[in-house]
Formats: C-alpha cells, sequence, structure tokens
C-alpha cells in the first residue's frame, strides 16, 4: 500500500494520526474477516456473496448466454482465501499495535489480541453471521506445534539441566497438587451450593481442575518474552509449562475413561502412575528417534543446501504427530527432537540455513500465537454461555490459591536440595507466573457433550480464568517485576574471558568432585560429554568438524562476528591493541626507527593507491623507507610448512559456512593463510614498523584475501578480506567489501545481507605478513551500495550465545 | 597444621567446622576421603592425587593438584608451595567450594566473590608475581585444548591473545603504542569475570552421607 508507506514515513507522527490509522486497520481486517465468515455460510453453486464482487457479469440473458468475460467462483478457492485472510488479519493486528508504542508498552500484545477477537467476534455476531469457533483439531495439529518447536528448539539447555529437578517437581508434582485441590474444593462447593450445581459429578469436577490447572506454555511465552526477567525464572516457569503437558494429558485421559466407566478402583490408579511414565518417558523417546534421525540426515545434505531446513521442520512435526498417534506426550515428543537435533544439526547445516530456520520458526510460531489469541476472543463470543457466579468466582480464586499454596510448599521441600535457593521473590514471581491459556480452552472444547452436560458452564469458566490470568496477571506483572527490583535478564553476550572460565570451572568442578570423591552433577556431565565426543559426534556430524571443540568453535564465531561488525561500522580506533600485549623484542628495539604519523599515512596512502595483486610484497615498498630486519627472513621460511597445513583445516572449515561448496584449493593463485597472532610472535619487525602498525588488530583473525580476478568469476563464492586494521584503515575495508560485495550481487541475486558471513574465503590467498593485503583487484565493475544487515550479526550472537 | 590422629577427634572436628563452614557429617565425610586418599597416612602428596583414575582425563589435572599444595590458599599472606598436606590444608581447599548460604547480604556476596576468584587466580598465576602474564595464560587456554591436538594448540594462542587483548581494553581504556601491558593484576580479573556470578557457579555439593566406599 503505497499511499500507506508515505504516510508512515516520517518520524513523527501525531498520536491522534496513529490511532486513526490503527483504526483504519482494524476496520479494513473486520470487514475482511467478516466477509470471510459470511462466505463460509455461503450456499454451494452459487459462488457469490453480496459483499464481493459487484461486476459480475451473467445474470439476466435472454435467449442466448453471453459469453461470460468476467465470472466469479468463489467456492475454488474459499478454504485458503478464508485462512490467509485470518492470518492477514492478525499480522496487520500485530502490525497495528507496534505503531502505537504507548500501548504495547503498557499492555502485553496478548491481552490486545484477545481484544481485537472479541471486537471482530463481536462484530461478525452483528452481521448475523456465526463466528467461528477456534478448532480444537486445527489448534492441536496446526496452531500448537510451530510454537512449541520453537521453544524446543532454542531451549537454552545449560539453566534447564541445571534446574531440571525443581522444574520436574513442579511441573509434575505441582500440577497433581493443583488439578486434585481445585477438583476437589470445586466439588465440595458444587455440594454445598447445592441446585444446579449440586448435579456435576465428582469426575467431572476432576476433569475441569486437571484442565485448568495446566500452565500454559504459549501464554507464558507470550508474557515473559516482553519482561526480560533473569535466565533462572524464565527457565522455571517456562519449564514447568512445557513438561506439564505430560500430566495433563494422562489425567485428562484417565478421567475420561473414567466418567465413561462410572467405577474407580486402586488397580486404575496404579495403571494410572504407570500410564504417567509412559505417555512422557514414550514422548520423549519418540522425539529422540526422530532427532537423531534429522541430524544424521542433516550430515549428507552438503549438497543440497537449500532443503536443509525443510528436514528439521519436517521430523519434528513428524515427532510430533507420531507421539499424537499413541496418545504420548507431543508437546514432549516435539521438545525431545528439537534439544537432541540441534547441536549436530547446526554444526553440519550451513549458515544460510541456519538463518533460515530461525527465522522461519519464529515467523511460525509468532502467527501462530497471534492467530490463537485472536481466536480465542471470537470464540468467547461465538461459544454459548452459562454464566453461574458461584462456579466461576470459586473456580478463579481456588486457582490462585492453590497456586500460591503449591508453589510455596515444593519449594520448601524442594530448596533442601538446591543449592542456589529460591527467595521468596522468586517464588512469587513463579507462582504469579503461571497463566493458563488455549490449550486449557481447547481440552474444554474436546470434550463430549453427553458425558459433560455441564459443559458449556465449564467453558464460559475457563473463558473467564483464561482472561483474568492473561489480562490481571499479565498486565500487572511487569510492574511488580519492577517493583520487587526482581533481577533481570543478562543482555550482553559472553565474552571470551567468560567463555574461557566457563569451561575452566567446568573441568575445575569436575575435578574436585573426583577428588572429593562422589559423583556429583559435573562428574556425569562431564562422562556425558565425552562418550558425546568419543562416538555420537562421529556418527551425526560429517567431516572434520566433529573434533572441533566448543571454546574453538565460540573463538571463531567471535572472530567473525567481530570483524563483519568492525568492516561495517568502520569501527573506532581500537584503544589497546597487539602490540600492547606482546612482549616485547629488546632486539628489535635497536633497529625499529620512529615513524611519524604523517609517514604512516604516506605509506598507506601509496600502498593504497596500487591496487596490486596481494603476492606484492611489502618489502618492496618498504625498502624505500624502512630497515630490514634479518629475522624477517627467517620468519618467512618457518612459517611455510606450518601455512600449508593451516590453509587444508582452515578451508575445511570454512567450507560448511558455503552454499556451494567451495573449489579445491589448487587454483593458480597463491593459497595462504595466516593467523595474524604468528606474525605477533616474532614481534614487531622493523620490516615494518609501518605494517606493524597495521597490524594492529581488535581481534587477531584469520587473513584472507582475494583471488585474483580470473579466478573470481569462475567462483561463485567470494571471500571476504578480513583485514583488521586500526581506523586508518577502515575506509579501506569499506571499499573492499563494498566491492566484493558488488561481485556477490552479481553472482548471486539477493542474499546480500548474508553472504558475507557465509562466503567466507573458499579462496585464500596468500598474504604476507604484512596486512594490509588491501590490494582488491578491482574485478567488479559495479561497487554497489550494499548493507550488511543488523541482524546478521545479532543472530551470529544468538548463535553463540546458546 | 599438625597431623591428624587416626581417630576422629571431636574437638578438632568442631573447630574446623566453625573454622570453614561446613558441618560435622561433612567434615567427617571428607576425612573419610582424606584417609582413603593417603592410604590411612596423615599427610597426601601428589602422587596420591595422580593415582584417582577419573582425574586422569581432566585436561587441568595438573593445575588443580597444584592448587592444593599452594601455600596462598592457605591463607592470604602464604607463599610458595609444599610437598605435603595434612587434613586441615585439605578441608581448606575444599572450603572455596562451599556454596553461598540463603540469606546473605551484598557485601558478604561479594566478599565471598574475591575469595573464590582470589582461588582461581592463584591456579593461573604459577610464578606468583601478582600478575597473570600472557603466557601464563596462553598455557591455561591450551591446557584447556589439549584434549583436541594440533588442532588446539593453533589456535590456543589466538584465542589467549584475544581474550588478553579484551582484558587490557577494558581495564586500561586507552594505551599508547608504546605502553605495555603487563598482565591480567587480580583487579582486573575481578572486572572482567564480574559476569558469571562465580559464587553461584562454583561450588559442589557437599553430601552429609559417606559416599566413598562407592568410588574409588
Amino acid at each position: 500500500m503505497p499511499a500507506l508507506s508515505q504516510v508512515f514515513g516520517g518520524p513523527r507522527r501525531s498520536p491522534g494520526m496513529r490511532w486513526s490509522l490503527l483504526a483504519a486497520v482494524l476496520i479494513l481486517s473486520v470487514i475482511a474477516s467478516s466477509t470471510a465468515a459470511s462466505a463460509i455460510h455461503t450456499k454451494q453453486g452459487n459462488g457469490t456473496t453480496p459483499h464481493t464482487d459487484p461486476k459480475t457479469n451473467g445474470t439476466i440473458t435472454h435467449t442466448k448466454k453471453a459469453f461470460p468475460v468476467l465470472s466469479v467462483n468463489y467456492d475454488y478457492v474459499r478454504m485458503p482465501f478464508e485462512i490467509s485472510l485470518w492470518i492477514l488479519l492478525a499480522s496487520l493486528m500485530k502490525l497495528g499495535f507496534h505503531l502505537v508504542p504507548r500501548l504495547s508498552g503498557v499492555v502485553p500484545e496478548s491481552c490486545l489480541l484477545i481484544v481485537v477477537g472479541l471486537l471482530v467476534g463481536g462484530l461478525i455476531k452483528l452481521m448475523g453471521e456465526h463466528p467461528p469457533v477456534l478448532d480444537s483439531k486445527l489448534f492441536f495439529l496446526c496452531l500448537l506445534p510451530p510454537i512449541i518447536l520453537d521453544a524446543g528448539y532454542f531451549l537454552p539447555i545449560r539453566p534447564f539441566t541445571e534446574n531440571v529437578g525443581t522444574i520436574l517437581m513442579f511441573a509434575v508434582v505441582g500440577t497433581l497438587w493443583n488439578a486434585f485441590f481445585m477438583g476437589l474444593m470445586l466439588y465440595g462447593v458444587c455440594q454445598a451450593e447445592g441446585g444446579q450445581l449440586g448435579e456435576v459429578p465428582l469426575l467431572s469436577c476432576l476433569i475441569f481442575g486437571s484442565i485448568v490447572s495446566a500452565v500454559d506454555p504459549v501464554a507464558v511465552l507470550a508474557v515473559f518474552e516482553e519482561i526480560h526477567i533473569n535466565e533462572l525464572l524464565h527457565i522455571l516457569v517456562f519449564g514447568e509449562s512445557l513438561l506439564n503437558d505430560a500430566v495433563t494429558v494422562v489425567l485428562y485421559h484417565l478421567f475420561e475413561e473414567f466418567a465413561n466407566e462410572g467405577v474407580v478402583t486402586v488397580a486404575d490408579a496404579f495403571l494410572g502412575v504407570i500410564c504417567f511414565l509412559v505417555v512422557s518417558l514414550g514422548g520423549i523417546l519418540v522425539g529422540a528417534i526422530y532427532g537423531v534421525l534429522g541430524a544424521f540426515t542433516s550430515r549428507f545434505t552438503s549438497h543440497t543446501r537449500v532443503i536443509e531446513p525443510l528436514f528439521v521442520f519436517l521430523y519434528s512435526y513428524m515427532a510430533y504427530l507420531s507421539a499424537e498417534v499413541f496418545h504420548l506426550s507431543g508437546i514432549m515428543a516435539l521438545i525431545a527432537c528439537g534439544v537432541v537435533m540441534r547441536p549436530y544439526v547446526e554444526a553440519n547445516i550451513s549458515h544460510k540455513s541456519y538463518t533460515t530456520i530461525k527465522y522461519f520458526l519464529k515467523m511460525w510460531s509468532s502467527v501462530s500465537e497471534t492467530l490463537i489469541f485472536i481466536f480465542l476472543g471470537v470464540s468467547t463470543v461465538a461459544g454459548q454461555h452459562v454464566w453461574n457466579w458461584t462456579f466461576i468466582i470459586t473456580t478463579i480464586f481456588l486457582c490462585l490459591i492453590s497456586r500460591v499454596l503449591g508453589v510455596v510448599g515444593l519449594t520448601s521441600v524442594i530448596n533442601r536440595f538446591r543449592i542456589v535457593k529460591l527467595t521468596s521473590k522468586d517464588q512469587f514471581i513463579v507462582a504469579y507466573g503461571g497463566l493458563r491459556g488455549a490449550i486449557a480452552f481447547s481440552l474444554v472444547y474436546l470434550l463430549p457433550e453427553d458425558h459433560f452436560p455441564m459443559k458449556n458452564m465449564f467453558l464460559t469458566a475457563i473463558i473467564t480464568v483464561v482472561f483474568f490470568t492473561v489480562f490481571v496477571q499479565g498486565m500487572t506483572i511487569r510492574p511488580l517485576v519492577e517493583l520487587l527490583a526482581v533481577k533481570k535478564k543478562k543482555e550482553t553476550k559472553h565474552s571470551i574471558n567468560e567463555e574461557i572460565h566457563i569451561q575452566f570451572l567446568d573441568h575445575l568442578l569436575t575435578g574436585i568432585e573426583d577428588v572429593c570423591g562422589h559423583y556429583g552433577h559435573h562428574h556425569w556431565k562431564d562422562k556425558l560429554s565425552r562418550f558425546n565426543k568419543a562416538y555420537v559426534k562421529k556418527w551425526l556430524i560429517g567431516g572434520e568438524r566433529s573434533m572441533e571443540p566448543q571454546l574453538i568453535s565460540f573463538y571463531h564465531k567471535m572472530e567473525l562476528k567481530q570483524a563483519l561488525m568492525m568492516l561495517e561500522s568502520g569501527g573506532p580506533t581500537p584503544n589497546v591493541s597487539m602490540q600492547n600485549i606482546q612482549p616485547r623484542r629488546t632486539v628489535q628495539e635497536r633497529l625499529i626507527p620512529r615513524l611519524s604519523r604523517g609517514r604512516e599515512e604516506e605509506i598507506r596512502n601509496i600502498l593504497r593507491a596500487n591496487l596490486q595483486h596481494t603476492r606484492q610484497r611489502l618489502r618492496s615498498y618498504s625498502r624505500h623507507t624502512l630497515f630490514d630486519d634479518p629475522l624477517e627472513e627467517e620468519e618467512e621460511d618457518l612459517s611455510e610448512a606450518q601455512m600449508r597445513k593451516k590453509r587444508v583445516e582452515m578451508h575445511r572449515r570454512m567450507s560448511h559456512y558455503l552454499t556451494v561448496p567451495a573449489k579445491p584449493p589448487t587454483s593458480p593463485p597463491i593459497r595462504r593463510v595466516r593467523f595474524e597472532s604468528e606474525n605477533q610472535v616474532f614481534g614487531s619487525t622493523p620490516g615494518s614498523t609501518a605494517s606493524s602498525r597495521f597490524q594492529v588488530s581488535v581481534v587477531p583473525s584469520i587473513q584472507l584475501t582475494r583471488a585474483p580476478i580470473a579466478h573470481m568469476e569462475q567462483m561463485s563464492q567470494d571471500s571476504v578480506s578480513l583485514v583488521d586494521e586500526s581506523s586508518s584503515s577502515q575506509q579501506q575495508d569499506k571499499q573492499q567489501q563494498q566491492q566484493q560485495q558488488g561481485g556477490q550481487q552479481d553472482s548471486e541475486t539477493g542474499g546480500v545481507s548474508t553472504s558475507t558471513g557465509s562466503s567466507l574465503g573458499a579462496e585464500l590467498s596468500a598474504s604476507e605478513r604484512e596486512q594490509d593485503h588491501l590490494r582488491l583487484p578491482r574485478c567488479f565493475s559495479d561497487p554497489g551500495p550494499n548493507k550488511i544487515d543488523e541482524e546478521e550479526e545479532e543472530e551470529e550472537g544468538d548463535r553463540f550465545g546458546s | 597444621m599438625g597431623g591428624f590422629h587416626s581417630v576422629p577427634n571431636d574437638q578438632r572436628y568442631r573447630e574446623l567446622a566453625e573454622k570453614t563452614g561446613f558441618s560435622l557429617e561433612q567434615i567427617g565425610n571428607l576425612h573419610h576421603r582424606f584417609k582413603q586418599l593417603s592410604h590411612n597416612g596423615n599427610t597426601l602428596r601428589r602422587d596420591d592425587f595422580s593415582k584417582i583414575p577419573d582425574l586422569a582425563c581432566n585436561p587441568i589435572r595438573f593445575e588443580i593438584i597444584e592448587a592444593f599444595f599452594d601455600k596462598r590458599n592457605f591463607n592470604a599472606h602464604g607463599e610458595g608451595s609444599v610437598e605435603e598436606i595434612g587434613f586441615e590444608e585439605f578441608i581448606t581447599i575444599m572450603s572455596y567450594f562451599r556454596p553461598p548460604s540463603l540469606h546473605m547480604s551484598e557485601e558478604q556476596r561479594e566478599k565471598l566473590r574475591r575469595v573464590k576468584l582470589r582461588f582461581l587466580f592463584n591456579m593461573h598465576d604459577t610464578d606468583n608475581d601478582g600478575t597473570i602474564t600472557l603466557q601464563e595464560y596462553r598455557h591455561v587456554v591450551e591446557e584447556l585444548l589439549s584434549r583436541s591436538g594440533a588442532l588446539g594448540r593453533e589456535t590456543a594462542k589466538g584465542i589467549a591473545d584475544a581474550a588478553m587483548l579484551e582484558v587490557a581494553s577494558i581495564s586500561m581504556g586507552h594505551m599508547e603504542p608504546d605502553e605495555f601491558y603487563e598482565g591480567i593484576t587480580f583487579e582486573h580479573f575481578l572486572k572482567i569475570l564480574k559476569g558469571i556470578e562465580i559464587e553461584s557457579k562454583m561450588h559442589i555439593r557437599f553430601l552429609n552421607v559417606d559416599t566413598t566406599i562407592l568410588c574409588k
């Protein structure tokens, strides 16, 4: 909509304008959706509705039927059309909210979406149509899996495994407590109340209790994402919401069966326990199997990079569906699949595929979430409600009470086993964060009418509870978090020092445990990782990558990220550089002349001005201005052999970033890679005091330079010149980058933004020690402007941190 | 210092419990373990540690063993290392790995963090000059990556250099090209590791029951 974009162009819009825009979007989408809704009930065969196409032609003909120039056949596209319309509505709504920043700051998105759903439902009803209700099958098979997969795939493993005992306690024991407490108390209240309520049997109350007691992952995600609390609390509540699915499933089926039977025996209860174990462990097993399959498949996808993400999605979805076939816990299967698959898949797939997976998952889960909340609102209007004050008020009240009691009681038990205890602030947040959501609603909706005549009352109650938790608790949790000064999430990623020490600490603690003589948490973790490395990785990760320890891959990713960042931003002068930390060699000091700044600039300009082949040694320039150093010669020879070895290693390692398999490194131009730190070890030689200035780097990194022209054309991959320079050479880098990107645009359409990261040098050309191989063959006529996507670095960052 | 009698001495236990904060049962268990390691002797030597089979696959085992014999860890003013340690020293080292108690004030946490980070610092600073030089840091990273063979050694230097650079950048701000960053001092060390909450991470679980029968 060009007009709209023009309108959005200005940075400062008056609030009135924004509101009217929002209203316009709202009305537009309401009309659209009501069209869809009314279209649902269009009679077959006719294919036209009064709203749709006014330009119908074939109305009245006398004798000869005129050739229909324009006709309408809505039935043909009805189903996909409606679905698309709803999704479009949901997305437009999401868009609309973020235009009004004040609103989205105060009210969580889920509330707004429910309100929108209510409005839409109301309008549809006003038009005399019947609004659609959230179909349970649609919900469980289409809307829920993306959200759970997104959560499971990106689950932070470390905090999860550290707290798994606590999470399981809350999920299993907590949910059981909630279910029984609520069920029994409700039954008591119903009996006490008498009248219509008195007819509600015990089992119905119990099943209602079990449905309403489960914390909902969708709602928790929606609210907690926005408040950024610390990792521990987030993983506790979130983990609980994921793992309690097994309990809910078992209780639900159990009580449903009993409702059919009418009689409960002890044997049945015992079987129920067995069933729980089967459901949860079976679900995890199914998920793990599919996860391993997925990882194994990804090992062979190096030639068909484009469909790599598809495997991840398909295997996960199959895991979910397979688990559902056997009435196992689908959610746990999905989580297990994602968790098992992830480390191996990530080592195997290309960078672009990783980005694709991440963005697709986020996109699907976002759309799903939006749709769920909107539908929740619409269904509220659509359903037939039986409002019973006592029942509903009691339900809400009991929900809160049982949650608080459950959390407090469990924490006092858990704290005896935890080393880092949960404070009362933590307990409060955990209790308050127990939101109910759409899963509960769908489960109630699935109840068969004949066994549960008071189903509508249950529906009303459930909707009220959901509304209450999402609106009241969702809206107030943010100010409460501020008020209680709960620790927030640490925003920055790990630095290399922290990463080193985390690893160090792991080993240290394992060692101390061994000395102490007991097999604790660290011991088993260490054993598992050794097993993983020795056997599993060999099978599931292709090529040499299985050998790479975590610290090294972290380091490489960090290097890349920093180099990219520096190239893009033309970074600030690094305040501290390599020469500051390297031990000084006194022998050199005699030989190094002091270069003035002006001289340096001069030299740089000379170099920059001559775009020559990288083979050109700086020494030829330096002879004019600088002294030679005898050590320089030695250094060259020494590194020769190492270079060759390193080149091969580097090449293999880099190739997994490429979307197209790299050419073998035997093509004409020299291919040598050098770790800059190698140079540094030999100290700053005069050969370049100039070059030693150039050698300045923020991060010692891999020097890759471009191959000469002819070769470039053959390759669809570009190499990146990761030249880490001090600020004076930043310009040069930018230029290089642009040229390279320009070239990229020739060879690949689109995807410019991701090219830098992914196209790391298949071509590793030689640089000499001189780090200012700023020479770029001016091969590309179009140095076109390009932007390295900001997102790129964020993803890199995410990838490291997780 | 002095030796420990083979008969558990309740008075001694209580003193140690007060000094280190362990419970009496924990001290009893640790004593049992001490006896097992030292083959019923009164002191432990480095070879006794080397005989622990699980420790053999630990990449930093030498540093860990050294830490037990480092006088700086026994009290704040010690220097150098000893050849053998008694139970009291053993317990002292173990007490560095106690978890923080539930209700600690902010300054107590800070103090605990300093103590634990000092232990780590001593592990890195092998020549006891008060700073971690580039060489020493390189050694640490090399050890960590020692299980990865040649690949590890090559990148270890790069990683250590990068890490050092980072410390220098954070601690020193801007440096002139001729200035030389001597090494990581304890204050800088504290600064760079502020992000990981050492006091909650650096601990192991000391059991009240005796599990030494189960393991070697």
